[in-house]
Parts: C-alpha cells; structure tokens; sequence
C-alpha cells in the first residue's frame, strides 16, 4: 500500500492507482471529460489537474493519469488549480457552447460567460469514441486527422469505412453527443462516420434490431450459441422469461 | 576491412591524414545543404571541369558547413607547404578563374575570407601546424582571428568543414574512433557513465538534462532490450546545427551513440531524422554502412564482444515529433502525439522498453569528453552549464551562421563581436532564443551570460540554439503573433490548453495589431500565457506562451501603444499606420504615383501629391521609392 495526502487528508491505495481513484476514495471530487473507466487514460482534456508537491518544486499535472506515490502531497483545491481547470472548460465552452456535460461543469465552476468568441463545434476532443473503437471495440475506425486547431475524429480518409461495424459504443461513451447515429428501417447510418450499415432483423418479431456486420464481429470475438444472434434483446427477453418463469432478471 | 585494435586504427588514420593533406593541391567545396542551396554544386561542377580541362594536378574534395552560411558557397583550397584559405561567396565563373590562378601560382586575395596556418584536432589536444614554405597571403587575416570565428570553441562542429563527411578516413584521421577504443579496451560501463556526468554535460535538445544521469536511469531501468535515440528531428523554423553535423560529420554522432550504448548496456539504436533532411539521412546512412564495414558498428565492435546496430527512422517531419514521448510514438508507427510522463523514456520507452534518447549535439560532445576528460570539459562554461553550446545566428545581424561558443558568453559578444552588429547601423532590439516557443530578451539585458539558467530566468530558454536578432524596426507585438501563428499551427491538438488556448492568445494577439483590443484583454492574454505554459500536456504548449510572456514583460509598452493609442511604433501592423505625403517636400515626381498598385494616390505633375486613405492597402510602396523622403509614416 502507499501513503499519500489529498488536500491535507490522509489515504493509502494500491500500487498502481491513480490519484483521481485516491482522492476518489477520500470522496473529493475531482471533474473529468476524456476520462472513462473502460479505457486507459489520455490525460487530454486536463480538467482534472491536480497540484503535486515535489519537494520545493511543485507541479500541475492530471490526475487522470497521475500514479500515486509513497508519500505524495496532492492539492486539489489550490487556487492554482481551480483557476486552472476553470480556464480550460470555459475553452472548451467556447468551442462547444452547446455541449450539455460542458455546459454543467461550467455552472457548476461558477464560470458566468465566456471571454472569448464562440466556436459552433460539437465534439471536445477527448477522444472516448476512439479508445473505446480501438481498446473494446477492436476495430480501431476512428482517429484524429490534422494538428493543432485544425484536430478532428475522423475515419481514415474522411470517408465511408469498410470496418466500421455500428456497434454505435463511440456514440454512447461521447460526452456531447457529438457523433449521430439514425436508424432508418433495415439501415443504421453513422453520419459521422460516413458510413451505413445494413441490419439484422429479428427471427421471432422480424425487427431490424442490429447491424450484421456486429454480429459477424461478435461471433468473430466470442463463442455463443448460434441463435442467440438471431432474435432481438426483447424477444430473448421475453423468451427466457418464459422459461425462467418467476424469477424476474431483465439483466440479460 | 574490420578494425580489430588501435593498431589497425592507427594505420587507417595514417591514410586519412595522406586524404586530408594530399601532397598535391586540393580545393575542397562546403556540400552541406546550406552551401547547395547557394550554388556549391555548381561550383564544384566547375572546378572540377576546369582542373580536367587544364590538366592541373589537383584534386577536389567535399566537405561539410564551415559555419558561416552567409558566405556560402565557401571554397576551401590546401596547397602542401602553403597556408590554407577560405574563399567566400564563390560561384562558378570565379571557380573557374580561382582554378586557373593556382595553376599560375597566383592567390586571389580578393575573394578570401581567411585563411588558416594550423588547425585544431581538438580530440587529440594538438594543433596541427601546416610547414609553410611560402609566405604567401599575409594580408590575408587568419581564420582564429576573424570576428566570425575568434570567440567560438568547435567541439561539436569539431569537424565540420574541414573533413570529408564520407570519408571515415578522415574522420579517424582527425581522432575519431580513438574514444570508442578506449572506452571499450579500457573503461568499465560505469566509468564512462562517471565520466560523462562528471563533466557536466547537459542534453542540447532543450530541456538540459544532466545527460550522465539520464544514462544511468536507463542503465539502472528494468527490462530488455534496451534502445538507444538519436533525435535529429529539429523542428524549429531557422534552426540547422543538427542537420550541419549529420551532414558534415555523420561518425561523431555515431561514436557517441556506440559509447552511449555501451555504458547502457543496448544493442539498438535509431537515429530519427526527419524527412525534410534527405542529404542528412543519406550522410548518415553512408556512415552507417562505413563504420559497420570497419567493424566500429554491428556485431563484435572493435573485437570487444560487444555488439549495436543503428537504424534510420525518418519522421514525417512534425514540430512537436522532436518531442521525445511524440518521437517514440512515431517510431512506433503511431500518430507522433506526446503522452503524460512519467513514465519517463528511461523507464518505459520504444515499445515500452528502457529507452534513452539524447540530441544529435549531444552525442557529439561524447567523444570529446571521453578523449580529453571530464576535467577538461567541465571547466568550459559557467556554474551548472557546461562546455560549449551551438547556435544559429540569424535575424537582423550582420554575420549570420552556426556559432559553436562556450556557456556563458555574453549576448553582446554574440551580437556585436561574431556578428558583427545591426546590418544599416540600426539599433538592436531584442534577440529571441530558444526557437518558436523561447522567450525575446530586450537590448536592456545585452550583458546576459548565456546559460540554461540564466536564459530560464529572463523567460527564454536554451531550446536547441536558435538565435534570432531584431532590430529596431520590429513590432514586438507582431513578433509574438508571428511565433504562436507557428505554435498554434504544430501542436498536436490532443490537450486543451495548447490547443484551443494558443488559438485564443493568437486571436487577442490579432485584435491589438488591429487596434480593435480593449485594455482588459491585456490581463486575459497575460491569463491565458501563464494557464498554458502550466496546465499543457507536454513542452510544447508548456513553452509556446513564452513569446508572449516575454514581450510582455519586456515591451508593455508596445502592447498599450496599440491598444491605447491604437498606434503602432515600429510602423509595422498595417492596420494601425497611415501613410501621407508631405506637401513641403513633395516635388510633384510622380514615381509614387505610377508606383501605387492601387492608383491611390493622385496629384498633378510638378505640384504635391496626396494619398486617398480608402483606398490605401499601406504596401508601403510609396514610401520606398520616394526619393525625396516625402511619404510620411504615422
Ligand atoms: C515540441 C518539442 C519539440 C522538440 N524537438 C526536439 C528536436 O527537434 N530535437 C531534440 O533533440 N529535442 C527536441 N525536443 C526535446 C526532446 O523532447 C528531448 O528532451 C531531447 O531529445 C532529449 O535529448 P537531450 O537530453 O540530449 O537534449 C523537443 C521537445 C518538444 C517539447
Ligand atoms: S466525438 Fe465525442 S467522444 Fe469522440 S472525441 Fe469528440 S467529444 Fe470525444
Ligand atoms: S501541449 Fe500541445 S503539443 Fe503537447 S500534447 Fe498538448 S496539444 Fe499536443
Ligand atoms: S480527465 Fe484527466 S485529462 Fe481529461
């Protein structure tokens, strides 16, 4: 175990975490974006710095990414690094003035507007969609084109991927709802991707309910029965209801 | 031939030196990018076609940058029994005429930029004195004595200039190879480390890491295999020294890497070199090829047992790919985007491996060091900055080219004694070190010892050795845009105050050139620089704001001038000059007039002239060309 102080509080955590996890324990809350449980941390979008005391020298870094020490000091409440955080979410709120998530940290910030001119950007950049793509997913569709300002997520080329399987995580763990997905009929089209896909549909209700491509990347990864690919979530459901008869599960 | 002991070096070297003083005439051409980009080629060309068409016995050489890129092409001309000079600015119709002077024995004084009686080998501590018979070209001054020249100490361009980079010959000829043998006949792993750290030697990448200790992480680190880096990546804009030594003199940098990789303990190294520099990577290359022919590179390096090879990955040419974590990455076959550290690159590196990544100027101090001593070499330089650094002096400044000068040499002897001063007897301004992202000192600070520390704490930095000089007529204001225009253009983009906050600093920046910024934009700037130099992912954004904040420091002034008076006061933002012409000295020419690409200005012949404002773009055409100083700025 190692020993290290929040804000002044003692804790001791694992080899190996974090300090957001450490000063999770401590149950001080530290604000992240481009952070998720499922992915490895990128330390990108730096909303959750946290000051670390280095002897006389003392230092911002993200403590998204930061690896508890023995013995380690972390401020996370220093004048330094509120003002710091603050000025990056009213950067990103600048670019996303719409983006709801950047929106309530802000509120929550106190930050009243913004003091520079207003970008009409969706996506914040913080790259969930393409860690989850490439670490869960393994599918790897997405990345960032261009530097600097000019940074997007794109598919290679900018144009319709043939690897894409619609699986629709980067919408789900994207913190903007920046990437749309429509479903049309037996399509699902990723807009932002540029990409369609054609559906499944359901052997029991005939539904169109999941891209075939998922299915055949599914069955690719995992080893299940055969028919558990062919009907849709709410038939199984409705099907092992019947045969579990009491027991109420709705987890499956 | 594989070099087994000192015994066959010491025969090799024999013949580098017969190659370097042939005991007949041989001109040698400065073949480095900056001499091609002046016409060498074509001048090599042509001495080489004249000595065949005269049937002169003479021979021509190539050779790396001498330094003094200004003068380009520079021609070098040894003549057994003579002293050696250096001819500037040559071009082919001269190389002719010089080629056909030395066959009648005549010196062409007039094209000379100096000429030499010795020369140093600086590995070996000797000079090497020319026998001179002939007393010829006295009035000729000597290289050690002219201003360019005088105050520099050439340990990394130690051969630069006076070797032929393809030629390994010459190399061991002029003491290379002679540390690796030592090191690996003689030194433990651990004393070269000692070694190195002893003498005090700091990375000349930028950050000015003790480069010992760096070694000693990566030896202590855990894991196999361990890699050694080369990063020849040198993004900054006007920055070439890297570029000068692969070129130049490929091997330095390879001993280094082999020593570096011995004490470490790795048998893999990558030299990095980006795309940009083809004749770099091709020098290289080459010298790969030779040291592994000779058995200084591969398996069973000099019969000792101990083998390393050495790659070549070119990058794609990338700013913040010099970053080290971003450069891993690339190597890797990733986008070149730095990630947090730790875990430092001696810790986890190229494919997570222990990994130990130092500069092209680096490494090319390590022979050095290992042939005349930690001693030597620690007592060059100030308190914590030790030996010598390299520069690239360019900007508003009389003598521009790579300086190689010992740490703690004063601005001013930069400016005024090796670059001779302010072309037009203009005043100096500032000077900007430390490439895009370092900080501009004012003219206030000229007696500045030039150090890691001492250009931290005027809000510079070392960087890798850019040097830009302005003079009087410089906006500081436009200078800062000038230098985040090219920050905001080359971060990567993965973090947010880099990214989205230069784009702002750059947006304000733009705002008080226009005179549409308002006084507490100032403080939101002045925010904005301190946030992101301290909240960035990596060095890049962590220094960008330094243009910035330096200028600030420096030339407020300047700033409140835009945006109080909504003036400029170098005349140099369009938006906020004005341009008229004063009827007491317009004599009615009409030159302005025909000259104005937007017929605004209008006037009848003999009788004063007058600017139309909106139709004006300030070009600053009229002003140029009006011979009786009547157009008037304000
Ligand atoms: C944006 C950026 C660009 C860099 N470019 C270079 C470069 O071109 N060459 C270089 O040697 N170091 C460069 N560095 C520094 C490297 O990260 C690293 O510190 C250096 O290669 C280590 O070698 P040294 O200890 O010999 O200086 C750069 C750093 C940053 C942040
Ligand atoms: S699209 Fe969403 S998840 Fe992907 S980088 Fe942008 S904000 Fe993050
Ligand atoms: S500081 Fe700039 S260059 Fe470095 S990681 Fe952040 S965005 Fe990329
Ligand atoms: S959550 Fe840590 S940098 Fe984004």
């Amino acid at each position: 175990m190692l020993n290290l102080t929040i804000d002044g509080k003692k804790v001791s955590v694992e080899k190996g975490t974090t300090v957001l996890h450490a000063a999770r324990k401590l149950g001080i809350e530290i604000p992240t974006l481009c952070y998720h449980e499922g992915v490895s941390p990128y330390g990108a979008c730096r909303v959750c710095l946290v000051e670390v005391v280095k002897g006389i020298k003392t230092g911002l870094t993200t403590s998204c990414t930061c690896l508890a020490e023995e013995g380690m000091e972390v401020k996370s409440d220093s004048p330094r690094v509120l003002e710091s955080r603050k000025l990056m979410v009213e950067l990103l709120l600048a670019r996303c003035p719409e983006a709801e998530k950047v929106k309530d940290l802000a509120r929550k910030m106190g930050i009243e507007g913004v003091r520079f001119k207003r970008e009409d950007k969706e996506c914040i950049l913080c790259g969930l969609c393409v860690r989850v793509c490439q670490e869960i997913i393994e599918a790897s569709v997405i990345g960032f084109i261009n530097r600097g300002a000019n940074r997007e997520v794109e598919t290679p080329f900018q144009a319709q991927s043939d690897v894409c399987i619609g699986c629709g995580a980067c919408s789900s763990v994207c913190p903007t709802e920046a990437i749309k997905i429509k479903e049309m009929f037996d399509k699902r089209i990723l807009e932002t991707w540029h990409t369609e896909l054609e559906l499944k549909s359901c052997k029991i209700c005939g539904r169109y309910f999941v891209p075939k491509k998922e299915l055949e990347h599914l069955k690719e990864k995992i080893e299940l029965p055969e028919d558990i690919f062919e009907i849709c979530t709410d038939c199984k459901r409705k099907s092992l209801t019947g045969k579990i008869g009491e027991i109420k599960t709705g987890a499956i | 031939m594989k070099i087994k002991n000192l015994k066959d070096l010491e025969e090799l070297k024999i013949k580098g030196l017969e190659s370097l003083y042939p005991k007949r005439t041989k001109i040698n051409v400065g073949l480095g990018t900056c001499g091609i980009a002046t016409g060498a080629r074509a001048v090599f060309d042509s001495i080489a076609d004249e000595i065949e068409k005269q049937g002169i016995d003479a021979l021509v050489g190539k050779t790396g940058c001498l330094g003094f890129c200004q003068r380009e092409p520079l021609v070098d001309v040894w003549q057994p029994g003579k002293s050696r000079i250096i001819y500037c600015q040559m071009d082919p119709e001269k190389a002719r005429d010089l080629v056909t002077g030395l066959a009648q024995g005549k010196t062409r004084k007039e094209w000379a930029l100096c000429r030499m009686e010795e020369e140093e080998f600086i590995i070996e501590n000797t000079k090497k004195k020319y026998s001179i018979k002939e007393k010829d070209g006295k009035d000729i001054p000597l290289y050690r004595e002219i201003p360019f020249y005088r105050k520099q100490k050439k340990i990394a361009l130690r051969n630069c200039g006076f070797m032929n980079p393809e030629n390994i010959e010459e190399y061991i000829a002029r003491g290379g190879y002679f540390s690796l043998a030592r090191v690996l006949s003689r030194l433990k792993e651990e004393e070269v480390i000692e070694e190195i750290k002893n003498s005090g030697l700091r990375g000349r990448g930028g950050a000015g890491f003790p480069t010992g200790l760096k070694w000693k992480f990566c030896r202590d680190a855990r894991g196999e295999p361990k890699y050694i880096i080369c990063n020849a990546d040198e993004g900054d804009p006007g920055a070439y020294m890297d570029r000068s030594i692969l070129e130049g003199d490929p091997h330095s940098v390879l001993e280094g890497m082999v020593i570096g990789a011995y004490a470490i303990g790795s048998h893999e190294g990558y030299i990095y070199v980006r795309n940009e520099y083809p004749l770099a990577a091709q020098s290289v290359e080459r010298a790969i090829r030779q040291a592994e022919e000779y058995g200084l590179l591969g398996e069973n390096i000099f019969n000792s047992g101990f083998n390393f090879r050495i790659r070549i990955s070119q990058g794609a040419g990338a700013f913040v790919c010099g970053e080290e974590t971003a450069l891993l990455a690339s190597i890797e076959g990733k986008i070149g985007e730095p990630r947090p550290r730790p875990p430092f690159p001696a810790e986890r590196g190229l494919w997570d491996k222990p990994t130990n990544i130092n500069n092209v100027k680096t490494w090319a101090n390590v022979p050095v060091i290992i042939a005349r001593g930690a001693d030597w070499y620690s007592k060059m330089g100030t308190a914590k900055s030790k030996g010598t650094m390299v520069f690239s002096l360019v900007g508003k400044i009389n003598n521009t080219g790579l300086v190689e000068v010992p740490m703690g040499i004063k601005l001013r002897e930069m400016i005024y004694d090796i670059g001779e001063g302010i072309p037009e007897g203009k005043k100096f301004k500032a000077v900007q070190t430390g490439g895009p992202s370092g900080g501009c000192i004012p003219s206030e600070l000229a007696d500045l010892e030039v150090d890691y520390e001492k250009l931290t704490q005027a809000g510079s930095m070392m960087g890798s050795g850019g040097m830009v000089v302005m003079d009087e007529d410089t906006c500081m204001v436009n200078v800062a845009k000038y230098f985040l225009n090219f920050t905001k253009d080359e971060s990567c983009g993965k973090c947010t105050p880099c990214r989205e906050g230069i784009k702002r600093m750059l947006e304000i920046l733009d705002d008080i050139s226009k005179g549409k910024a308002k006084e507490t934009d100032l403080e939101l700037l002045e925010t904005l620089a301190r946030v992101v130099k301290d909240a960035s992912l990596c060095a890049l954004g962590g220094t960008a704001p330094n243009p910035v904040l330096t200028t600030l420091r420096y030339f407020r002034n300047e700033y409140e001038a835009h945006i109080k008076d909504k003036k400029c006061p170098a005349h140099i933002c369009p938006d906020l000059i004005h341009y008229s012409i004063d009827k007491e000295k317009c004599t009615g020419c009409g030159l302005c007039l025909k000259e104005c690409p937007q017929t605004a200005i209008s006037g009848e012949k003999k009788k004063p002239h007058s600017i139309d404002k909106s139709k004006c773009i300030k070009c600053g055409v009229c002003f140029e060309v009006c011979n009786f100083d009547a157009v008037e700025i304000d």
